[in-house]
């Protein structure tokens, strides 16, 4: 490269001119208050459309200011940070404002009688009324789901990594995939049709979490894989070369090397096995009252729950559902919150190289 | 304890590709043998055959005979986890398993041989460690992670857990090849000690450190890519670098090739 296609900082030494922060932010405060004012007496209007106008204007003058500032490559590089942070706190909106807008929501039925009750007699412009029946539901499948899930995608996830060989295990790998882009609804019409309409064997809790299963199993199966992927080979080399069985490098390295990675997977298949609606609406048929027993008789659910409530057109059962997300979300974060401390506690051993 | 290994026409296959071809040599007990050559020469394929860990890479198999003491270790009623309990082996990388303590690193291969008596595992250990000359280093954090450790003495780590379930024989990829000259002068010393209990067979690109360890010397080349590796010369290490048989020998040794 010669002095000429430098930049032109560079050619006068190392030193080049910088914007301050402090200039960047009294154009940002610039920025929004000519924006405050051209909302105020043109028609541009929304509060929303104001966030875009201020990032768009501010994105301009930062750029033209910082070209003939610092130079073209400065200018390059502070507008794509701008663009980057800016979709990062656009990616953040949506998911603080469904925590707030819930939480708020929420909080109105947030007492004890939504929490030890049901809907058993409560008509649905009813006020009062509760979610015990639906909570318990949801436990319990999710539950079942797991159990049934975790164990067997974990096994075809070490299938996948560790034994399979040729076509057979690109055959599994394949259905898989094709199991991944079931729709929901699908799962349920499945369980539906073999377990209620086939079988025979009624709506039960447990139909709910079979339907789960085949949503869940692709997820587990996935993600465990990856991580087991992740483990490094010469890991397994140094157990089969101290005379390890192969079942025992397995089990004994590369399972708790992978297990961080394989309980984060669980717990984003649970999360989103939790809020589930349509494979329950066809294999639970939902019912207001509590129901402990998932292995007989209808059962309800949290989303189940929820979608009946904002379905009627009373404010009482509108605040019920809001509620019930809430809970839904809780149940969600304290399982997430459990399994990080599991992992800590499981991997207090383990060096600095892996946190 | 320690062994002797004899390869008999040991040729070695990755799929339809010879890799190695017709490798045939006497290693004695207690001695210490270095491979050297040009890289893809085959030394760490033929390595990682004495040991049965060739057979892990998918497609890859061999064809001839070792002999450990006289018994052939690719005879069809011969585990091959029975035989790398029997001949260890350190890596090129240091690989202390990470989910593990210092201690476990060095007592899992004693704990899959079903020991389970903490008087014993702890007195195997301790010897373990002190057989790679770190014990005196890490004696006070036992139940820290192995993965917190400098690169060197991972490595002696990986050692002492090589050790600990007395194998007859000792193989070794490049076991410097990732450390300082500090580490790597601590592992050399190591193997000379380690020497009167082991069979050690070290593969080296560093001819300096095959000088220094080694007893005998194998030199191993490849005519071109894409044709086998073979065994030019086998030697004892002093004939090899200053007098040896082949016009190839010497050119490599003395820098003038490879």
């Amino acid at each position: 490269m010669t002095a000429a296609t430098l930049d032109q900082g560079t050619q006068a030494g190392l030193s080049t001119r910088r914007l301050s922060r402090w200039t960047l932010l009294g154009v940002l405060v610039a920025d929004v208050l000519v924006s405050l004012g051209l909302f105020a007496v043109t028609p541009l209007q929304g509060r929303a459309d104001f966030g875009v106008f201020v990032l768009l204007v501010y994105l301009a003058l930062q750029t033209m200011l910082s070209i003939s500032v610092e130079g073209r490559r400065k200018a390059v590089d502070r507008f794509v940070l701008a663009v980057v942070v800016g979709s990062f706190v656009v990616a953040l909106l949506p998911l603080a404002s469904i925590l707030v807008y819930t939480s708020v929501h929420g909080a109105k039925r947030f007492d004890t009688t939504f929490f030890t009750h049901s809907m058993r007699n409560v008509g649905p412009n009813d006020p009062g009324g509760g979610a015990y029946h639906a909570i318990i539901g949801t436990l319990e499948q999710l539950a079942l789901t797991t159990v049934i899930a975790v164990p067997l995608g974990l096994l075809v996830a070490i299938y996948l990594t560790e034994y399979a060989r040729g076509r057979f295990g690109r055959f599994v790998s394949f259905f898989v995939d094709v199991m991944t882009g079931i729709p929901s609804i699908v799962a349920g019409l499945f369980i539906y049709a073999l377990w209620i309409q086939t079988l025979k064997l009624g709506y039960s809790g447990f139909a709910g979490s079979l339907a789960l299963v085949v949503i869940m199993l692709p997820t587990v199966i996935r993600s465990s894989e990856e991580m087991l992927k992740l483990v490094p080979p010469s890991l397994r080399e140094a157990g089969l070369a101290l005379g390890m069985t192969k079942s025992k490098v397995v089990l004994r390295i590369v399972m708790p090397t992978a297990l961080p990675g394989i309980v984060t997977g669980v717990m984003l298949a649970m999360s989103r096995v939790a809020g589930e609606t349509a494979p329950l609406l066809l294999t639970l048929f939902g019912i207001d009252q509590i129901v402990n027993d998932p292995f007989h008789g209808p059962q309800e659910a949290l989303p189940l729950f929820i979608f009946n409530e904002i379905s009627r057109p009373s404010p009482e059962a509108y605040d019920r559902a809001w509620t019930a997300a809430l809970t839904l979300i809780i149940i969600v974060m304290v399982f997430n919150l459990l399994a990080r401390l599991f992992v800590r506690f499981a991997s207090r051993n383990r060096g600095s190289a892996r946190a | 304890m320690a062994k002797r290994v004899e390869l008999d026409s040991l040729s070695c296959f990755y799929g339809k590709f010879r890799a190695v071809d017709d490798v045939s040599m006497t290693i004695e007990p207690k001695s210490v043998t270095a491979f050297i050559g040009p890289s893809g020469c085959g030394k760490s394929t033929v390595l990682r055959s004495l040991n049965r860990m060739h057979e892990v890479t998918p497609g890859a198999r061999v064809e001839g005979r070792v002999l450990l003491d006289e018994e052939d270790i690719y005879a069809p009623d011969v585990d091959a986890v029975n035989v790398r309990r029997t001949i260890g082996m350190v890596f090129q990388r240091p690989n202390p398993f990470p989910t593990m303590s210092i201690f476990d690193n060095v007592a899992s291969g004693l704990r899959l041989n079903g020991v389970r008596n903490k008087a014993v595992l702890e007195e195997s250990v301790e010897r373990s460690l002190r057989g790679a000359n770190l014990w005196e280093e890490v004696k006070d954090r036992l139940k820290k992670p192995g993965a917190g450790l400098s690169g060197g003495q991972q490595q002696r780590l990986c050692i002492a857990r090589a050790i600990a379930v007395q194998p007859a024989v000792l193989l070794m990829d490049e076991p410097c090849s990732a450390l300082d000259p500090i580490s790597t002068l601590a592992i050399e010393d190591l193997i000379n000690e380690l020497k009167d209990e082991f069979t050690i067979i070290i593969v080296t690109h560093n001819m300096q450190q095959a000088t220094r360890v080694s007893d005998v010397t194998a030199f191993f080349t490849i005519a071109g890519t894409g044709q086998p590796g073979k065994l030019i010369e086998m030697d004892t290490t002093s004939k090899i670098f200053s007098n040896p048989g082949e016009k190839r020998t010497e050119d490599y040794v003395t820098g003038r090739f490879g």
